[in-house]
């Protein structure tokens, strides 16, 4: 989360309660709700890497809230992140070491394996489409993350289904 | 058998056999399905695997070479061409990926057809008509020509002909396979809402996205169910929905 709220620091200071809602408002429904604890931790690296600077506010009725600014490093970070291309979601996938050592090790058969699989997919697909209609219509950031993550998954099982056709020709 | 009302939809031992030039496709290869009035069940997989042929079938568009469709628990084994064709118009709704409206009618007519082919009084056909386009939200249209609409628009007008006698049965044929992202959006949002007023709906796509609007989806590989698996919308292991979408660090 380091880098998002610097992000949201470029714009201006804040406390680290608006940078919750900040987040919140921007990426609705489909993320999962920052924790304000995880956010003051963050903000406690950032500061003393140096990338934030705090400053304590007097509050009258409350405890004293902090405003965090970017300093010019945390300036440099943030334009860094914007320069470098992010890794593919899917380098890895844990799934397929399972589907490919199924026939080894004789404990499970790739057909009902990839049934599962789906399944799963499916029932995420399902998930997200209900997410999906109940997201504020004008949120285009929120609706822009639920169809990115609905094509990787049509994407997923596309290629269960591609798996599918050539494993079960071996058959 | 069992208690209670026959499945809306039954049929045991499908096969189907396409011969055309070169060797026979084994289209439908023993299919046995049954769909519960009010079900949404949605036929997924690669294309050429034969579930358009099957849901040919289930709409009588074609005869199976081998096995036997109920429909509300009737044999159709001596259904005639013009028997099922009185199905499909009373019984039985269709929508295909390619709308198939008559080119030459009107919207209005395209719609109100088939309520007169069934023997609906014309005023009440209007009457029908108008509700289904303003549901549909092609109030407006009624006199546009199916050549002036998008195609969104057009499988639109489709799904109201498909409804108009208030079929208990609406087998939909990829009907989201020529439109954009945005119009399988509207297709989606339009049948999970009918669906939900209680409309029976067997769809047939290879799209997920489309598929899981529906409450069961139905595995289709080269002729064969291969699964068959209720949703239930439980999101995935890690937390609450919200934990479908992760950020890093």
């Amino acid at each position: 989360m380091r880098l998002p709220l610097l992000a949201l620091l470029a714009r201006g200071p804040a406390h680290g309660y608006e940078l919750k809602q900040d987040l919140e408002l921007l990426l609705g429904s489909a993320y999962p709700q920052p924790n304000v604890g995880q956010i003051y931790v963050t903000l406690g690296r950032l500061e003393k890497s140096g990338l934030i600077e705090g400053e304590e506010v007097e509050q009258s009725s409350r405890p004293n809230k902090k405003i965090y600014h970017l300093t010019d490093a945390g300036r440099e970070a943030l334009h860094a992140w914007y320069e470098e291309t992010e890794d593919e979601p899917r380098v890895r996938d844990e799934f397929f070491m399972k589907l490919a050592l199924a026939p080894q090790t004789g404990l499970a058969d790739q057909i009902a394996l990839i049934n599962k699989q789906r399944r799963q997919y499916l029932n995420t697909m399902r998930s997200l489409s209900k997410l999906a209609a109940a997201e504020d219509r004008d949120n285009r950031i929120a609706h822009l993350l639920i169809e990115g993550a609905m094509l990787h998954l049509q994407a997923d099982l596309d290629w269960l289904e591609r798996c599918q056709e050539e494993l079960e020709e071996l058959e | 058998m069992s208690e209670g009302p026959p499945p809306l939809l039954r049929a045991e031992g499908l096969v189907k056999t396409h011969h055309g030039e070169g060797a026979p496709a084994h289209a439908v290869r023993g299919v046995d399905l049954c769909v519960s009035r009010g079900e949404f069940v949605a036929v997924t997989g690669p294309s050429g695997a034969g579930k358009s042929t099957l849901l040919h079938l289930l709409g009588g568009l074609q005869r199976p070479d081998a096995g036997r469709i109920w429909l509300d628990g009737e044999r159709t084994d001596s259904y005639t061409e013009a028997r099922w064709a009185v199905e499909r118009r009373k019984r039985i709704g269709i929508v295909f990926q390619f709308f198939n409206l008559v080119s030459n009618l009107s919207v209005a007519d395209n719609v109100e057809l088939p309520a007169l082919l069934a023997g609906v009084p014309p005023k009440q056909a209007r009457a029908g008509r108008e509700e289904l386009l303003a549901e549909l939200g092609l109030t407006g249209k009624e006199r546009s020509m199916p050549g002036e609409l998008s195609g969104g628009e057009q499988q639109r007008v489709a799904l109201a002909r498909a409804l108009v006698n208030h079929p208990p049965l609406l087998l939909a044929d990829e009907p989201a396979g020529s439109l954009d992202s945005k119009g399988t959006r509207e297709v989606m949002r339009l049948l999970t809402r009918f669906h939900q007023r209680g409309q029976t709906i067997v769809l047939v796509t290879h799209d997920a996205r489309l598929a899981s609007a529906a409450d069961r989806v139905i595995s289709f590989f080269d002729g064969r169910i291969v699964d068959d698996a209720e949703l239930d919308g439980t999101p995935s292991r890690r937390g609450g929905t919200s934990g479908v979408l992760e950020l890093k660090d």
